[in-house]
Formats: structure tokens, sequence, C-alpha cells
């Protein structure tokens, strides 16, 4: 499966829920999917999805997915302690798992050797780690997510997508996303 | 107590939101944090993790802070400059300044001193006050900054207004 084929599946599942994309070619890939002012596009901070993710989703009641990916997850493995002693409901963690760095040339990363990403995210304290490698696989993880806190580790492969830049200024992403929280609150 | 006036102005401030590391200069505000519903207090791994953690909860309509020690805002610049600079994510840093009068550990020396011109190279607005009466001004200043320039703002506390403090450690 390639990461694009498994992001539209998210996508076309996705309602009212906030979505925090990682940097690069993921949030390029879902800009080019499906666009829509619930969508966070990260432009930086390289790590940090699954915890904008945490505080977004112990801050609304709104369902928070976050497209996160191998070698980001593995800069920020705290965050899946700080989120397993927090377990807040409304969370899904998608990590895409391409075992390699690919935005910035397809170097490998540690998932392509001996680590396990599903096995830390257990050994965190997450109870529902769920690892897929289908799309059919990944269509259904995803609709059991939405009751607790679920980890979907999907398998996909090294391709990046030909997808242009995302076309909305860092402000516009914001100020719309907020726009969007602000209305599902009322 | 010094942390009970720094808590209270955190409220006057509009914080809802902490994310901390612990700090032994911090250590009662932070049991004052865990102790008070009209903050949700998430304590992470790691100073970088907290600055994540603050933009989203600002971003599901908080106002978050982010409570550390300097030595944190080091693995944080990035995140800082990437990520609220970018996008415009405001968040308040009550920043431990470790380093200065009284210091006795030689490993907070050189973060103490270079806080200041880290937090002004990636243009975060800092207030440190001098005494505990000047404590409602810098976040008073810190709060405006907050605001008109939709910027991470810091307030800088030094060892020396902490001196006074009761239960200390450091």
């Amino acid at each position: 499966m390639k990461r694009i084929e498994a992001i539209k599946i998210i996508a076309d599942e996705l309602e009212k829920e906030l979505v925090v994309c990682n940097l690069g070619f993921p949030s390029r890939e879902l800009y080019s999917v499906r666009d829509r002012p619930e969508n966070f596009y990260m432009l930086g901070s390289m790590g940090l999805a699954s915890s904008i993710g945490l505080g977004l989703s112990l801050s609304t009641a709104k369902h928070v997915v976050v497209m996160e990916g191998d070698g980001s997850i593995l800069m920020n493995l705290g965050s899946l302690a700080t989120i397993a002693n927090h377990s807040p409901k409304n969370l899904t963690l998608i990590i895409f798992d391409n075992e390699s760095y690919g935005s910035t040339g397809g170097q490998p990363s540690y998932t392509a050797g001996k680590t396990d990403l599903a096995a830390l995210a257990t050994g965190a304290g997450i109870e529902r780690v769920l690892v897929v490698d289908s799309p059919q696989k990944l269509r259904e993880a995803y609709r059991k997510s939405k009751k607790e806190l679920t980890v979907i580790v999907t398998k996909v492969e090294k391709e990046n997508a030909d997808v242009p830049v995302i076309g909305i200024s860092p402000e516009d992403i914001k100020n719309r996303f907020l726009n969007a929280v602000k209305k599902s609150i009322t | 107590m010094i942390s009970e006036i720094i808590f209270n102005e955190l409220i006057c401030f509009g914080v809802d939101f902490a994310t901390s590391v612990p700090s032994n200069l911090f250590k009662n505000l932070l049991s004052l944090l865990d102790k008070n519903p009209e903050i949700l207090h998430v304590s992470v791994t790691r100073e970088e993790e907290g600055v994540g953690v603050a933009a989203g909860a600002y971003l599901g309509g908080k106002t978050p802070a982010l409570v550390i020690q300097n030595s944190g805002l080091g693995n944080s610049i990035n995140a800082l400059a990437s990520l609220n600079k970018v996008f415009k994510i405001p968040l308040l840093i009550l920043v431990a300044q470790r380093g200065g009068k009284g210091e006795t550990i030689p490993a907070q020396i050189p973060m103490g001193e270079a806080t200041p011109r880290l937090l002004d190279a990636i243009g975060i607005p800092h207030y440190t006050p001098k005494s505990v009466e000047q404590i409602p001004k810098a976040f008073q200043r810190a709060k405006k900054s907050f605001y008109t320039y939709e910027t991470p703002v810091a307030v800088l506390i030094e060892m020396e207004l902490m001196k006074n403090e009761k239960n200390r450690s450091y």
C-alpha cells in the first residue's frame, strides 16, 4: 500500500474530525487528496505531530486523528509515554511506517532494522495498538478506533506521490483550523 | 509564598492549560498546578514535546503555558521557531532561570548566560522581574505581547527572586 492510498482511505472516512498531519510529503499528500479546514498541516517542528494531537485531544471534545511517520515518532518517543498516561479517548494516532525518512531522500530509519514501533507504543503503556498492512485492515482499524485511544501502525511503501506543495500560508492554515474548532464547539 | 503569587499571575493571564518538565525552583508551583483544576496540567518528558502539546492546546481553544528550566529551552528552539513563530501560535513560557547569582551547579551556568540571548535570537520577548513586587508587571507585559504579536513570550524567574520561598531545595 502506498502512503497516499492509506491517507485517502482515512480522508474518505473523515467527517468533523480534527487532523494533525506530519510535515513534508504526508501533508502534501493529504492536501492533494482532501484539503479541509480541519486539517492542520505541519510545516516544521519534526517530531511533534503526536504531541500537537495530544494537546488538541485534551482541549476539545472532537475526535483527533494524527497522521505521524516512523522517523518523526522516533524523534519523540517520550510522547508515547505522555499519551499513554493521559489516554484521551478521542485520539487516534496513525503512524505511517515506510521504514525511511521519505521527505529527505529515503534514508532508512531504525524501523527498517530492529525497532518495533508497535512494541514501543505498547511498552509506553498504550493498550490498544494495531498493526495493519492493507487498505481493508486500515479502514477497519480506523473505524474501530473512535471509542478509545488507539495507535495504528500502518505499513506503507517508501514512495512519495508526485503532488504539489501546500498552497496556503501558515497563518491561513492556523486561522481556518481555529475557526473550524470554534464552529464545532458552538 | 512566591509560588502562589506566580500561580495567581498565571490565572490572571488566562492560562488554563500548562505543560511542564520538573524544576526544583518550581517545586511548589508544580504542586499548585497539580492541585488546581482551573489549569489542566500535563507533565511531559522533554521540553520540546511540551511546546507541541501546548500548541495543540492553543489550537483547541486553550491559553497554554510551558513551565520549564532554562536548560530545556535549548531543546525547544526549533519547535518555537518552526511551529510557534511560523504559524503565530502564542505560548507563555515560564522559565526557571538557573545559572545566575547563587548558582552552585557549574553545568547550569552556560545556558543561564545564553538564555536571554537565545530568546532574543528567535524573537521571543522576555521579562525578568527583579523583585516580588515586579512580578505582576512582568506578566502584564508578557500578556500584551502574547496577544499583540501572537508569539511565544517568556517570563524568567531567577533564583535570587525565589530565595525567600519556603521549602526550597536548591
